[in-house]
């Protein structure tokens, strides 16, 4: 038991959490019992069903309503008499400095890396200590940030979540995961979505010589037109002549599988469609299902390419006959089954096109949805370990904090690895004073683009201010004047260097996000030309070590390829380890590098933290704006870690 | 596998756990019976991963009544009167357990089942032991082991910042995939009895110190008559002579065993929250592992100790069953 005064320290404490799912549950459970007695929770979801399993809070009952309040119900259950105060939002709104500051410690139990990161910034701006954490099966992790002290949670790049080349999406498809890729975000989204957004289905390595005319009238549904028809017309057009036309430029193919066209009558005959026994039955709109409708019952088993071809078409027809409504609003949502379908058998028919292995709906679904498997086991440990380092926190036990990793294997028969965390990085241009390189055409590049794409995706601000020297390019705000918003908005529009203030060769940027009280600077380099498919944004930013993006391995973390392998993660892990695992010595060793261990650092060698907002940056990462539900997030160490296995 | 299929609620309901561990072994977990001794905090955070992920059936076995203590670190007993009154702790962690997932069949057993004849056993796939005598141990040990069908044993004890965990599962086989090939693993354990009568000298190196300073507790308690975590500072002088003697019969080095591990073994002998949580997940997970068949259990002993962070795990055994 603790300590008295640990019990004291802890009597006094007023904690904040982020996040009330799978971590949130199990810490919020644990600190009640520790004996915290000021708990705020912040929160933005609602319950699902699929939480159930882990979130033990929560109730079939409960589905719906808000994880924070319900959280804090189930634990005054057993509390009463301790005080729990949920927010139901988003940590990335209205929560500031100021708000921040009135805590002894934050603990996270997030699932994504936008919140994440700026959660860090707000913590170093309130110089408030922060302890993360993060799980993914079986594997998890506690580490602990003071400023000034400690690494900050983005001194290590993070992985960014897995992008791919258009042209691999749209032609030369070699994997599953580009299969859903393209089901999902192109023909899903051109068949259902809205018919403004931009879709690259029709784009081809060689000349767009079919008049894009042509084209859209291809996925409209004619007048009068037979649902039965229009089907097939839509399969016939993506899976049979899409890939002739594909064929047709013989230098795509030199050294690759050529796939093979597609078409509907030769996989099902047109009697067959006609006998659907069951989509008669009055269901409601939400419950329609293909698989019901077709009687294809387990979600594991892997269709035929008739199948398939039976689910893509009486998918597309339950869309139009009993979801009309939604047609032109929807985005994919893993928990809408009939899209889940549709996406399932779009994905295999051209997989089987492309001779790619083709997936059940169940890995499908956690593809397509970046579905993160999850027990309640591993976030019970962690939970537990995030309350042992908050407790040091509040003792200011410096000496003691400690990073803790939960292995699936154990290193030298330890299954739960405590590591000295690392002071500061030098580079960190979160944390430290480095400034940032930026490499763009500054007569090409929009603002807008920069802010899109630099600003926003990859450095994380969501509410920018962007200076050059004293003037002032661009900025978001409640209480700007009416004529500095058109002023902003032109600007946008402009290229870099004919802003009122040009940006050119040698500009130095000035970029806050007065929120989260963050600010770097930005050096500017023009450059002429961009390589399309290496630097599709034509624009790169540099100054800092990337994350190695493995390109084939598996990493536990929300990203498409590792659930692709539904299997268990210990499957991976399995075929990935050699029987020598590597000394724990040696890998702290591997990764200390130039770091170095809080305990060797003497007195004052430690960047000075009273130097808050002009906290420079140094290496961005390539963020994907397709990142979402990530629950595990492993440092660039860990990775190194797992990875080096073999001796 | 019998074909028998996972039903559309638990195919919901277990979705993301499927995604890890896969459907034939959550299929295997759903018929498995397990059996749990002693509701104290670390077993509580047990029995609720176990019922999250979904087995056949838990039998509870406590017929203490709810104290204060108890209240203080086990989140299944609210502390309303109405709620505990009267009722046992098996009742009451019952009651709560089965809220957290209606398709787990959560009952209670009464008595003392270190009587109850082997047979009694023989209806579960896992025994997990806490709170209990080393005549207890080892005795229910001895009735599993009798069994011809395999059941996993566990014991589980908490006192403070530390915790230690045992596992036996006698001759196990089970396989794993390595890259595209499936290979056949099989680990022999030693029975409790067996692995605490390795002598001390013929352990490895640098066996954690947790392991023997327990034994000197065990030991201890159990020459004095006392119920597991029945000390007090007082007994340390008694705990230090025991030491001494155990250490010259093992030719053990004293200073393996530190005074102030000891120190704190004989003080803190209510469970850290913390460390319940800790403790009671990896138990859950290796018991995931023993029904479903699926990953590489531990053998034999685990030692969590808050003070050092570290979760280790060690082996225990003679030269015959040394892995």
């Amino acid at each position: 038991m603790a300590s008295q005064e640990q019990l004291s320290a802890i009597k006094r404490a007023k904690v904040l959490m982020v996040g009330a799912g799978g971590i949130g549950c199990e810490l919020l459970k644990t600190l009640a019992l520790s004996g915290f007695q000021d708990i705020h929770i912040i929160d933005m979801d609602t319950i699902e069903v699929s939480n159930l399993n882990r979130q033990f809070l929560f109730r079939q009952s409960h589905v719906g309503q808000s994880k924070a309040k319900v959280a804090r119900d189930a634990v005054l259950r057993f509390r009463p008499n301790i005080s729990i105060t949920p927010y139901h939002a988003n940590v990335e709104s209205r929560f500031n400095v100021d708000f921040f500051k009135e805590f002894d410690v934050v603990l996270n139990g997030l699932d994504n890396l936008d919140a994440r990161r700026h959660v860090n910034r707000l913590c170093l701006a309130a110089g408030i200590p922060l302890v993360e954490s993060g799980t993914t099966g079986f594997l998890g992790q506690v580490t602990v940030h003071l400023k000034g002290k400690t690494e900050c949670y983005e001194c290590q790049p993070k992985p960014a979540p897995k992008t791919y080349p258009v042209c691999t999406i749209t032609s030369t498809p070699s994997k599953f995961v580009h299969c859903i890729v393209w089901a999902k975000d192109l023909l899903f989204a051109k068949l259902f979505g809205d018919k403004n957004q931009e879709n690259d289905l029709n784009v081809h390595s060689s000349d767009t010589a079919n008049s894009s005319e042509h084209s859209e009238d291809v996925f409209e549904c004619r007048k009068d037109e037979d649902i039965e028809r229009y089907g097939r017309r839509i399969y016939d057009h993506v899976f049979g002549h899409n890939i002739e036309v594909a064929l047709s430029n013989e230098e795509t193919w030199k050294n690759r599988n050529k796939p093979r066209p597609i078409y509907s009558k030769d996989v099902l005959p047109e009697e067959q469609t006609k006998e659907n026994g069951n989509e008669e039955k009055g269901c409601a709109a939400d419950d329609v299902s293909a698989m019901v409708s077709l009687s294809l019952k387990n979600p594991q088993d892997i269709w035929s390419l008739v199948e398939n071809s039976r689910v893509f078409l009486e998918a597309l027809r339950l869309f139009f006959l009993k979801r009309e409504k939604d047609i032109g609003n929807l985005t994919f949502d893993k928990d809408d089954q009939l899209a889940v379908e549709f996406v399932t058998a779009a994905a295999n028919i051209r997989a089987s096109s492309f001779g790619i292995p083709l997936h059940s709906l169940f890995e499908a679904k956690g593809i397509a949805g970046n579905i993160v498997h999850a027990v309640a086991t591993t976030n019970a440990i962690i939970a537990g370990l995030i309350v042992i380092e908050a407790i040091k926190v509040l003792q200011k036990d410096n000496n003691n904090y400690r990073m803790t990793y939960c292995l699936e294997h154990p290193s030298r028969k330890l299954l739960l690895m405590p590591v000295e965390p690392y002071e500061p990085n030098r580079s960190c241009y979160v944390c430290s004073e480095t400034p940032l390189s930026l490499e763009v055409n500054t007569q090409r590049c929009k603002l807008r683009d920069f802010v899109e794409k630099i600003i926003k995706a990859k450095l994380g601000m969501n509410f920018p201010l962007i200076m050059q020297g004293a003037s002032i390019l661009y900025e978001v705000g409640e209480d700007l004047e009416e004529d500095m918003v058109v002023i902003y908005a032109a600007n946008l529009e402009k290229a870099l260097s004919e802003l009122p203030s040009p940006v050119t060769s040698g500009s130095v940027l000035t970029v806050e996000d007065l929120q989260q009280e963050f600010s770097c600077s930005i050096n500017i380099k023009h450059r002429e030309e961009f390589d399309e498919e290496k630097e599709p944004d034509g624009m790169l930013l540099s100054g800092w070590v990337e994350a190695p993006v493995d390109k084939d391995n598996n990493k536990p973390i929300g990203n498409d390829e590792s659930t692709s392998n539904a299997l268990p993660s210990m499957e991976t892990l399995d075929g990935d380890k050699d029987d020598e695992i590597q000394e724990t010595s040696e890998v702290v060793e591997a990764f200390a590098g130039k770091k170095r261990k809080l305990s060797e650092v003497s007195e004052v060698t430690a960047p000075d933290p009273s130097g808050p907002s002009s906290i420079n940056q140094n290496k961005p990462e390539k963020l994907d704006i397709d990142d979402e539900d990530d629950e595990l997030i492993i440092s660039d160490d860990w990775e190194s870690f797992t990875k080096k296995k073999k001796l | 596998m019998d074909g028998e299929e996972l039903t559309e609620q638990e195919t919901a309901l277990y979705d993301r756990q499927i995604r890890v561990w896969g459907a034939d072994a959550q299929r295997r977990l759903s018929k498995s019976h397990i059996l749990i001794c002693g509701m104290k905090g670390t077993v509580a955070e047990f029995c609720k991963n176990i019922v999250l992920a979904g087995v056949g059936s838990v039998t509870l076995v406590d017929d203490r009544i709810v104290t204060d203590e108890s209240l203080s670190v086990n989140f299944l007993i609210l502390p309303h009167e109405n709620h505990y009154n009267g009722k046992t702790l098996a009742e009451v962690c019952c009651d709560s357990l089965k809220e957290f997932n209606h398709m787990v069949h959560v009952a209670v057993e009464t008595g003392d089942i270190s009587t109850f004849g082997v047979e009694f056993f023989e209806k579960f796939d896992a025994v997990i032991i806490s709170c209990c005598s080393l005549g207890k141990k080892k005795l229910i040990n001895q009735k599993c082991r009798k069994l011809s069908k395999r059941v996993a044993f566990y014991t589980v004890e908490c006192r403070g910042s530390c915790g230690e965990m045992f596992v036996d599962l006698l001759d196990y086989k089970y396989s794993k995939k390595k890259l595209e090939e499936t290979i056949e693993c099989q680990i022999e354990y030693p029975s409790f009895e067996e692995a605490i009568s390795v002598p001390w000298r013929a352990l490895p190196r640098r066996v954690s110190k947790l392991y023997f300073a327990m034994r000197v507790i065990e030991q201890f308690e159990d020459v004095e008559g006392r119920n597991p975590g029945e000390t007090t500072i007082a007994d340390l002088p008694g705990v230090l002579k025991l030491r001494k003697e155990l250490c010259e019969t093992n030719s053990l080095d004293e200073s393996q065993i530190p005074d102030a591990l000891l120190e704190r073994l004989l003080t803190d002998t209510r469970e850290f929250p913390p460390v319940c949580a800790i403790i009671g997940g990896i138990l859950g997970q290796e018991v995931i592992k023993a029904i479903s068949g699926k990953g590489d259990p531990l053998k034999n002993f685990f030692f969590f100790d808050a003070m050092d962070g570290k979760g280790l795990i060690e082996d225990i055994s003679g030269p015959s069953t040394r892995s």
